[in-house]
C-alpha cells in the first residue's frame, strides 16, 4: 500500500533545516547575550547571592568600681530564630518549637505568618534574651529542626534591683532622633549606644568596633564557608571613682525614700557614691522594655528616671546658711553681727518667722550656724544686699553646671538683681532678699552644686570639679581637655574658714540641729537644712500636706579639719534636716569604718596579736616580764566584691 | 519483497552524538544535585537512558509501516488513556498528569507525543497532494486539536503546547498555503485574550514574571532570576564556585532547568557546545527525513525533529530569557523517567526508517 510515493518538497525540508539554524543562531546569541555581554552583572548579582557580611558584635566594655570590682559587665545573649528552609513546613513544627522556647504556639506560628511575605533569606526572629534550657532545646534538635537557630549578642548585665541606676544609665539602640545630631553621624541604625549616664557619657569609649565575618550561604542562609574575618575591637573598660561599698551604704540610706546621696572626696572631686531615688531597672531596657513598663516610668510623679543628685533644682533651706556666712565673713559683716532672736523678725513691714517660734536669743554666726537661726541669716542677709550674696554664691558655683562628667546635668537658680530684670523684666524687691538669706525664695540648687560649694568651704576655698571617671587611666591631655583636675580658689579668710567649720561641727552635738544623727567618734562637720516647696500657709490649707511636705536637707563631711568626704543628702518630704543627717551620717560612717579596717591598716596576722607584759604576783615585790599571743576577735569589715547581681 | 532488516543499518552515528548529550547531562545532574536532597539522581538517569536506547531497539524492530496501518486504534487507545488520567488521575500540585500504575507513575501526555506523530505522518502522507484543501488543513488540526484540549483540561499547558509543532511541521512538509497560514495565526492571535482568561493563576504567574523577572525576585520570578544569574555568571570559561547551583539559589536545578546549571559550571563555551551538538542531531534527523523510504517516513522522522526542536527552543529559551517558564524539559539532559523514555521510544521510530531506507 506504500508503495514508491512522491517525495515530499525538498525545498520545505531544507527550509526547516534553516529555520532550525535561525532558533539556534537566536539561543547562541541569548547566551552570549547573558554570558559574554553581560557576564559581569550577573556574577556581582551570584555574590550578592552567596557573599554575606554578618557583623561580629563588639562587646561593650565593663564599668569598674574605685578599686577594680564589677559593677557593670556583659553576658552572652541569644537570641531564637528561624531559617527559612523553603523544603519544610514551618507550620508544623511550630508545636514542638512552641513547647521547647515555652512559647504558645499560636504565638510561633503568628511569627511564622507575619514573616510569610518578606523575602527567603530574613530568619524569622522568635525569641530574645533565650535561657539555657531554651538554648540546650536548640543545641539537642539541630538534626530534627534544622531550621532552628541562634544568634548570640552581648547584653549588658546591670546591678540588680536599680543599684546605681542613674549613675550608670543604660543602653538602647541609637534612635533616629539622634542619628541626626552631629555627634551620632558616624553610628548606623541599630547599633546598641549608651542612652544615659555614664553609658552615654563614655559611649565612645565603651563601645568598641564591631568586627565582621564574610561568609559563603546557601540560598537557605546556611553558612558553607568563611571567607574572611575582621575580628571586633571590644570597648574599652572604664573606671569609675565610685566605691561600691560606699554606695552600697548610700543606696540601704536611702531605701525606701525618695531623694538622692552624693558622697565626694572633697580634695579631689571624685564622686565616691551617688544615688537617686525611687529607681529603675535598666536590665529591663537590655532586652526590650514594654510600652507599658516605659509609660509607668514617664509619668510616675516621683520621677524615677531622672537623677535628682544632678538633675533636682531645689530650694536649698539652711544649707545655704553656710553659703551666706561666708559672704558675711568675706564682707566683714558677720564677725561683729549679733542679733537677738525672739522667734521671728520685720524687715521691709512684714515679719518673718524664725524656724524656733520662741526664739533663740542672743545669737552670734556660731550659734547661728548650729541653731540655724533665721533670724540671724534674715539679718545678715538685709545688710549684704542681694549683689553681694550672689557674688560669693556663684563664685562658690551655685546657679550654674558643676561639669560632672555626667549628661544632663541641670545648672539651678542663683538669683540676683540682673538675673531678675533679665528673666522677669521686673526689679528686685529688697523683700525678695531676706528669703534667700535663708535659701528659700528663688535660690535653687541641685544636689551636687551644693556639695560642692560647702566642699569647698570645708577645703578653705579650694573648689574641685566633681566627675565620676577615674582620671587616671585617661592620657593627660584628655583628663586637661576636660577640667577633670581643675582647681578654683575661692578666697575665704582662714579666721572665718575656722569658725564656720568649727560651728558646722556641733550641728551633730547635742546643742545643734541634728544631734540624733551624731555618731560617737568620727566628727562630723555639717548642715542642715529642711526647705519648704510652698509656703507653710499654703500647706496648712491643702489636704493632702503629705505631698507638699518639706523637704529635708544635710551637707557634711569628715575629718572637720582637711577633710576627706564630703556627703549631701536631699530627702524629698523628709521634714527636717536632721533626719536627711541620719542618712548622710550611715554612709561617712561605712566610709570611716573602711579607712580604720582596711587591709593595709590592720595587723596582718588575722586573730593572733604579739603581746608583751609585766606583772607581779600578789604580795610579792619582784616583777615578771613575758610575751603572749592573744587571739583577739577581729571580724573583717565585710566589703563588696562586686555590685549586687554581678557575682 | 521486504529486505531482511539489520542492525548495520542502525544510525550508530547519531546514537553516538545522542549518547554524548546524555553524558553531559548525567554529569550536569550529579554536579547539580550532589548537595541537595535529590543526590544519586544521575545513577536513576543512567537507568532511564539504559532503558531508553533498550526500548529504542525494540522500537526500530517494528516496522513503522506496520504500525502507521493500525495508527487508528492507536489514537483512539491515546484519546482514551487521556481520558481515564482525566478521571483517575493523581491529583499533583493542581493538576492532574500522572495515572499510578503498579509499581510506577505514569504520565499518559508523553506517549500520546509519539501516537500524535505517527498519526499526522498517516494523515499527510495519505493525502498524496502538494497544496492542502481548508477542510484537510482543518481536519489535521483537529488530530493534534483533540488531545491537546484534553492535556490543557489537566491543566499542562506546557506538554499541550508540545504537540503543536507536530501539526505544525505536518502541515508545513503537506503543503500548507501561506494564506491558510496567516488566517490561522491571525485567528490564533485573536484567541488570545480567551485563553488568557483560561489561564490558571501560576500559569499567569509565570507568563508575566517571564516579562519582568525582578519584580518580584523572591517569590513568582525567583527561579527565572536565578537561572539568569547562574546562566550569566557563568561567563565565557564557566564559573568555578558554580555557586548558584551547588549553593541551591537554583531550586531544583536537575530537571527543567538543567541547561542553566550546565551553562554556569561551563560557561558560554560549554553551553555553545551542547548547542552544537543538539544541531548536529537535529541535522543528522533531516538528512534521515530524506533518505526516508516513502513519504510518511519522513513525516515521521520530521515529527520528531519538530518536536526536539520545539522542546530546544523553548526551554533553552526560557534559561537564557527568552521565554516564559512553562515546564517543558530540555530533551536528553533534562532528568526524568517519562521524558527520556518518549525520546528514546521516538529515536527508535526514525532508526526504524532510517534501517528500512533501502527497503524497495
Amino acid at each position: 500500500m506504500f508503495g514508491r510515493d512522491e517525495k515530499l518538497s525538498s525545498v520545505r525540508l531544507t527550509a526547516v533545516q534553516y529555520i532550525i539554524l535561525a532558533i539556534f543562531l537566536i539561543l547562541a546569541y541569548g547566551l552570549w547575550r547573558l554570558q559574554v555581554m553581560q557576564s559581569e552583572f550577573y556574577a556581582g548579582l551570584a555574590e550578592r547571592n552567596r557573599v554575606r557580611t554578618v557583623p561580629i558584635l563588639a562587646p561593650r566594655g565593663k564599668i569598674l568600681d574605685r578599686e577594680g570590682r564589677v559593677i557593670v559587665d556583659n553576658y552572652p545573649s541569644f537570641t531564637a530564630l528561624l531559617l527559612r528552609d523553603s523544603l519544610r513546613d514551618l507550620s508544623a513544627d511550630a508545636d514542638l518549637i512552641a513547647k521547647g522556647l515555652n512559647m504558645n504556639p499560636s504565638e510561633v506560628r503568628e511569627h511564622i505568618r507575619k514573616f510569610a511575605s518578606m523575602p527567603q533569606y530574613q530568619p524569622i526572629f522568635l525569641k530574645d534574651d533565650i535561657t539555657p534550657d531554651e538554648l540546650a532545646f536548640v543545641e539537642s534538635h539541630r538534626n530534627e529542626l534544622p531550621e532552628l537557630d541562634t544568634i548570640m549578642a552581648h547584653r549588658r548585665l546591670y546591678p540588680r534591683k536599680g543599684f546605681m541606676a542613674h549613675l550608670v544609665g543604660y543602653v538602647g539602640e541609637v534612635s533616629e532622633d539622634m542619628l541626626n545630631q552631629p555627634q551620632w553621624e558616624f553610628y548606623n541604625p541599630g547599633d546598641v549606644v549608651g542612652r544615659s549616664g555614664i553609658e552615654l557619657q563614655y559611649n565612645q569609649m565603651l563601645m568598641g568596633k564591631n568586627g565582621a565575618r564574610r561568609t559563603i550561604v546557601n540560598s537557605r542562609g546556611k553558612e558553607v564557608q568563611s571567607l574572611s574575618e575582621t575580628p571586633a575591637v571590644p570597648g574599652t573598660q572604664l573606671k569609675l571613682t565610685v566605691d561600691i561599698d560606699l554606695q552600697i551604704a548610700a543606696e540601704e540610706a536611702i531605701e525606701g525614700k525618695n531623694g538622692a546621696i552624693i558622697a565626694m572626696d572633697p580634695r579631689t572631686g571624685e564622686i565616691l557614691a551617688m544615688v537617686s531615688r525611687p529607681t529603675f531597672d535598666p536590665n529591663n531596657f537590655a532586652v526590650r522594655i514594654s510600652r507599658g513598663e516605659w509609660n509607668k516610668l514617664v509619668t510616675d510623679p516621683d520621677k524615677p528616671l531622672l537623677n535628682k543628685a544632678i538633675q533636682a533644682q531645689l530650694a536649698p533651706g539652711s544649707t545655704f546658711k553656710i553659703i551666706m556666712s561666708v559672704a558675711g565673713w568675706q564682707e566683714g559683716v558677720a564677725q561683729s553681727l549679733n542679733v537677738h532672736c525672739n522667734g521671728g523678725a520685720n524687715f521691709y513691714g512684714r515679719r518673718f518667722g524664725c524656724w524656733v517660734k520662741q526664739g533663740h536669743g542672743a545669737v552670734d554666726l556660731t550659734k547661728a550656724i548650729y541653731q540655724s537661726c533665721d533670724v540671724f541669716f534674715y539679718t545678715l542677709a538685709e545688710k549684704l544686699g542681694i549683689n553681694r550674696i550672689a557674688k560669693y554664691a556663684t563664685a562658690l558655683g551655685l546657679g550654674q553646671k558643676t561639669g560632672i562628667d555626667l549628661p544632663q546635668e541641670v545648672s539651678g537658680v542663683m538669683p540676683s538683681e540682673e538675673w531678675k530684670i533679665r528673666n522677669f523684666k521686673q526689679k528686685w524687691f529688697a523683700g525678695e532678699t531676706i528669703s534667700v538669706g535663708i535659701g528659700q525664695g528663688a535660690v535653687a540648687t541641685t544636689p551636687v552644686q551644693l556639695m560642692r560649694a560647702i566642699a569647698a568651704i570645708s577645703m578653705g576655698g579650694r573648689m574641685v570639679v566633681p566627675h565620676v571617671a577615674n582620671p587616671s587611666e585617661f592620657p593627660q591631655a584628655y583628663v586637661a581637655a576636660n577640667h577633670y583636675m581643675d582647681v578654683k580658689n575661692i578666697p575665704i579668710e582662714p579666721s572665718g574658714w575656722n569658725l564656720i567649720t568649727d560651728a558646722m561641727g556641733r550641728v551633730l552635738l547635742p546643742e545643734g540641729t541634728a544631734p540624733s544623727a551624731h555618731i560617737p567618734g568620727i566628727d562630723i562637720a555639717g548642715k542642715t537644712g529642711s526647705a519648704q516647696i510652698v509656703s507653710l500657709a499654703t500647706r496648712a490649707k491643702h489636704e493632702n500636706s503629705e505631698a507638699l511636705a518639706q523637704n529635708g536637707w544635710f551637707v557634711g563631711f569628715t575629718p572637720r579639719r582637711n577633710p576627706e568626704i564630703i556627703v549631701a543628702v536631699l530627702f524629698e518630704g523628709g521634714e527636717h534636716g536632721r533626719l536627711a543627717a541620719r542618712l548622710a551620717t550611715q554612709v561617712i560612717k561605712a566610709y570611716v569604718d573602711k579607712q580604720r579596717r582596711l587591709p593595709s591598716k590592720v595587723a596582718k596576722q588575722d586573730h593572733k596579736v604579739d603581746v608583751g607584759a609585766i606583772w607581779n604576783e600578789a604580795g610579792d615585790e619582784e616583777f615578771h616580764g613575758g610575751r603572749f599571743l592573744i587571739d583577739v576577735a577581729k571580724p573583717r569589715l565585710p566589703l563588696a566584691t562586686a555590685a549586687p547581681g554581678l557575682r | 519483497m521486504s529486505r531482511y532488516v539489520s542492525f548495520r543499518d542502525f544510525d550508530w552515528l547519531l546514537l553516538i552524538f545522542v549518547l554524548m548529550i546524555c553524558g553531559l547531562g548525567i554529569m550536569e545532574i550529579r554536579s547539580a544535585t550532589a548537595h541537595t536532597q535529590f543526590a544519586g539522581a544521575h545513577i536513576k538517569q543512567v537507568y532511564w537512558v539504559m532503558g531508553g536506547v533498550g526500548a529504542m531497539f525494540l522500537m526500530s524492530l517494528i516496522n513503522y509501516q506496520a504500525m502507521l496501518d493500525k495508527v487508528h486504534w492507536l489514537y483512539i487507545a491515546a484519546l482514551t488513556s487521556l481520558m481515564l488520567v482525566l478521571i483517575f488521575g493523581q491529583k499533583y500540585k493542581g493538576a492532574r498528569r500522572w495515572v499510578k500504575l503498579p509499581g510506577m507513575h505514569f504520565q499518559p501526555s508523553e506517549w500520546v507525543k509519539l501516537i500524535l506523530i505517527l498519526a499526522v505522518a498517516k494523515y499527510f502522507a495519505d493525502l498524496q497532494q502538494r497544496e492542502l484543501s481548508w477542510p484537510e488543513f482543518i481536519k489535521a488540526g483537529a488530530i493534534v486539536g483533540v488531545p491537546m484540549l484534553m492535556v490543557l483540561r489537566q491543566p499542562d499547558l506546557g506538554t499541550a503546547l508540545t504537540y503543536l509543532p507536530i501539526a505544525v511541521i505536518g502541515s508545513f512538509l503537506g503543503g500548507v498555503r501561506l494564506k491558510q497560514a496567516l488566517i490561522v495565526i491571525l485567528a490564533a492571535v485573536l484567541l488570545m485574550p480567551l485563553a488568557w482568561h483560561a489561564l490558571k493563576p501560576y500559569q499567569r504567574d509565570r507568563l508575566t514574571s517571564f516579562m519582568h523577572p525582578d519584580a518580584d525576585s523572591q517569590d513568582k520570578g525567583y527561579q527565572v532570576n536565578q537561572s539568569l544569574i547562574a546562566v550569566g555568571s557563568g561567563g565565557i570559561w564557566g564559573s568555578t564556585e558554580g555557586s548558584q547551583t551547588h549553593l541551591a539559589f537554583l531550586p531544583v536545578p536537575q530537571t527543567d532547568f538543567i541547561f542553566a546549571a550546565f551553562a554556569e559550571e561551563h560557561g558560554f563555551v560549554g553551553a555553545l557546545a551542547v548547542l552544537l551538538l543538539y544541531f548536529i542531531v537535529l541535522m543528522r534527523l533531516t538528512q534521515n527525513a530524506q533518505t526516508a523510504p516513502d513519504r510518511a517516513g519522513t513525516f515521521v522522522v520530521m515529527g520528531v525533529v519538530a518536536v526536539l526542536s520545539f522542546h530546544i527552543l523553548v526551554n533553552v529559551g526560557m534559561v537564557v530569557g527568552f521565554m516564559p517558564v512553562t515546564g517543558i524539559p530540555l530533551p536528553l539532559m533534562s532528568y526524568g523517567g517519562s521524558s527520556v523514555l518518549f525520546i528514546f521510544l521516538a529515536l527508535g521510530m526514525v532508526m526504524n526508517v532510517h534501517m528500512r531506507r533501502f527497503v524497495n
